[in-house]
């Protein structure tokens, strides 16, 4: 494309077919306590 | 829904409900202002008038298109399909604990939100016969969870290193029977480390938080002892050992900034220079602290923000790479969708617990009787808050449904929103306005890397 340029991979949707396992860490527990920055988490499925 | 905005040379457009982020240029990003689902075949004429002043009407024309191809494979104004899986997770197992086992703390910070360690109910530590309780009472309620986190907090936690140490033992006692794992954490302010306890959390936790203001003299402002004596030189060269001898495992030095110094960018350099790589550095928000950002701050912290991001670049560029928490994101493999309902789960699948027992949703509403869950010792649970707390999720709190954000930060924190806002869904304005825009620098970051690394 000439006028834009897409970065990632825009897998929002799917992630939410196979998601939810919970496995994952609590965003609150890995560095701050007190804000909420989830996006920053890892996926551990 | 789409957010854009300008930031460090970019046109950065964010397309919220795919997670896609795009870089465009000057004519896609005043067309945007112009145009949105439904979609015709070629570009209204009227919007083509309307911006020929600027631009060539073919370009608009071919830039229309790029933007309905980019709708057609829905990563541009992508609908919100997720509401559905707000329900789930509202019967959640509880895999992640806060565990208060010392209620007192040897330093008086001024900015403490737990009033100098004790949560205003008296300094006491946790026996460790309420702390085996805990674990059991995680070991229970994890129900299909494998993995269990458990953060030794506070007031300061070594002053109960017994007990600190009798529960990890416990706790991987009973690891193969239940079959979980325990990543264990650690939140200190350094005063009592020695060797004994560096190889401890060296060796048992998987993170460690190693609380710290930066420059020298804004530590010592803060965070002093009762005789006013500053910190630093006690627990810098604990926290420089203590790192040195980390190898792969998670740390963090984890910093607070107040309006007192508002050069913030200037504290995370200078952890970075005192040997630290992973570093976190938050304000304190809140109506009733005088240290406390307010509306009128948020100008000069937008731009140290902005400032941070840019040097953390430029450091890269020179190999001095290393990590701010605030500015990290993952926008490819990061949490799924549903996850990102609902954040830290406080008061659904985390909770935290005092040294009586007691539970409440986190380490943050501890102290608040209203919001007391339960009492482990007694075996008491309230599923009804357990409930509501599940509920509270981005679509039942009505800023966050309209939010470009509500997928990076989930809901913002249900306790600042309960003690500045009164309401644990209604969100905390000046914490969300921080929030968006370290996501704005974040997402800024990640475009920049990933240009340079096309090129």
């Amino acid at each position: 494309m000439k006028h834009i340029k897409t970065i990632n991979k825009a897998n929002l949707k799917e992630s939410a077919k196979k998601g939810g396992c919970g496995k994952c860490q609590a965003s609150c527990q890995s560095a701050c306590k007190t804000s909420c920055t989830v996006a920053n988490q890892k996926c551990e499925r | 829904m789409i957010h854009k905005y300008k930031l460090n040379g970019l046109n950065i457009v964010l397309d919220v409900n795919s997670g896609g982020v795009h870089l465009v240029d000057e004519l896609t990003y005043d067309l945007l202002d112009n145009v949105e689902p439904p979609f015709e075949a070629e570009c209204p004429q009227g919007v083509v008038d309307k911006l020929s002043k600027s631009y060539a009407p073919d370009d608009i024309r071919e830039c229309y298109e790029e933007i309905v191809e980019l709708y057609n494979d829905k990563i541009l104004f992508s609908e919100d399909d997720y509401e559905k899986y707000a329900q789930y997770s509202v019967a959640s197992p509880v895999k992640a604990m806060c565990l208060n086992i010392a209620h007192d703390c040897q330093l008086r910070c001024k900015y403490c939100f737990a009033s100098t360690g004790d949560f205003g109910k008296g300094r006491k530590l946790m026996s460790f016969e309420t702390g085996k309780h805990a674990i059991d009472f995680l070991l229970e309620n994890s129900g299909d969870r494998p993995n269990l986190e458990l953060d030794f907090f506070g007031g300061e936690p070594l002053m109960n290193f017994n007990v600190v140490k009798q529960v990890v033992e416990y706790a991987r006692s009973r690891e193969k029977e239940y079959n979980k794992k325990f990543r264990f954490t650690i939140t200190t302010n350094g005063l009592l480390l020695d060797d004994e306890k560096i190889d401890f959390i060296n060796r048992e936790m998987s993170n460690v938080v190693l609380s710290i203001d930066g420059r020298k003299e804004v530590n010592d402002y803060f965070r002093v002892l009762p005789n006013g004596q500053g910190c630093y030189d006690m627990i810098l060269p604990k926290y420089q050992k203590l790192v040195a001898g980390r190898g792969d495992k998670e740390y963090y030095v984890r910093g607070t900034f107040t309006n007192k110094n508002l050069d913030f960018s200037n504290d995370v350099f200078a952890l970075n220079e005192a040997g630290f790589d992973q570093i976190s550095v938050e304000p304190v928000v809140g109506d009733d602290d005088i240290y406390a950002l307010t509306e009128k701050d948020l100008p000069t912290v937008f731009a140290e923000y902005e400032k941070l991001a840019q040097r953390l670049l430029e450091n890269e560029k020179q190999g001095k790479k290393f990590n701010f928490f605030h500015f990290m994101l993952d926008l490819d493999q990061g949490p799924c969708a549903i996850k990102r309902l609902r954040g830290c789960g406080c008061g659904n699948d985390y909770v935290a617990i005092t040294p009586d027992g007691d539970i409440f949703p986190c380490h943050q509403f501890v102290g608040i009787d209203e919001y007391k869950m339960g009492n482990i010792d007694e075996g008491t649970f309230n599923q009804e808050m357990k409930a509501d707390f599940a509920k509270a999720h981005v679509y039942s709190k009505p800023d966050c449904r309209e939010c470009w954000a509500k997928f990076y930060c989930s809901g913002g924190c249900n306790a600042n929103n309960y003690q500045y806002m009164g309401d644990i869904r209604t969100a905390h304005k000046i914490s969300c306005q921080l929030e968006k825009k370290r996501l704005e620098c974040a997402i800024m970051m990640k475009a920049v890397r990933m240009a340079e690394s096309a090129e």
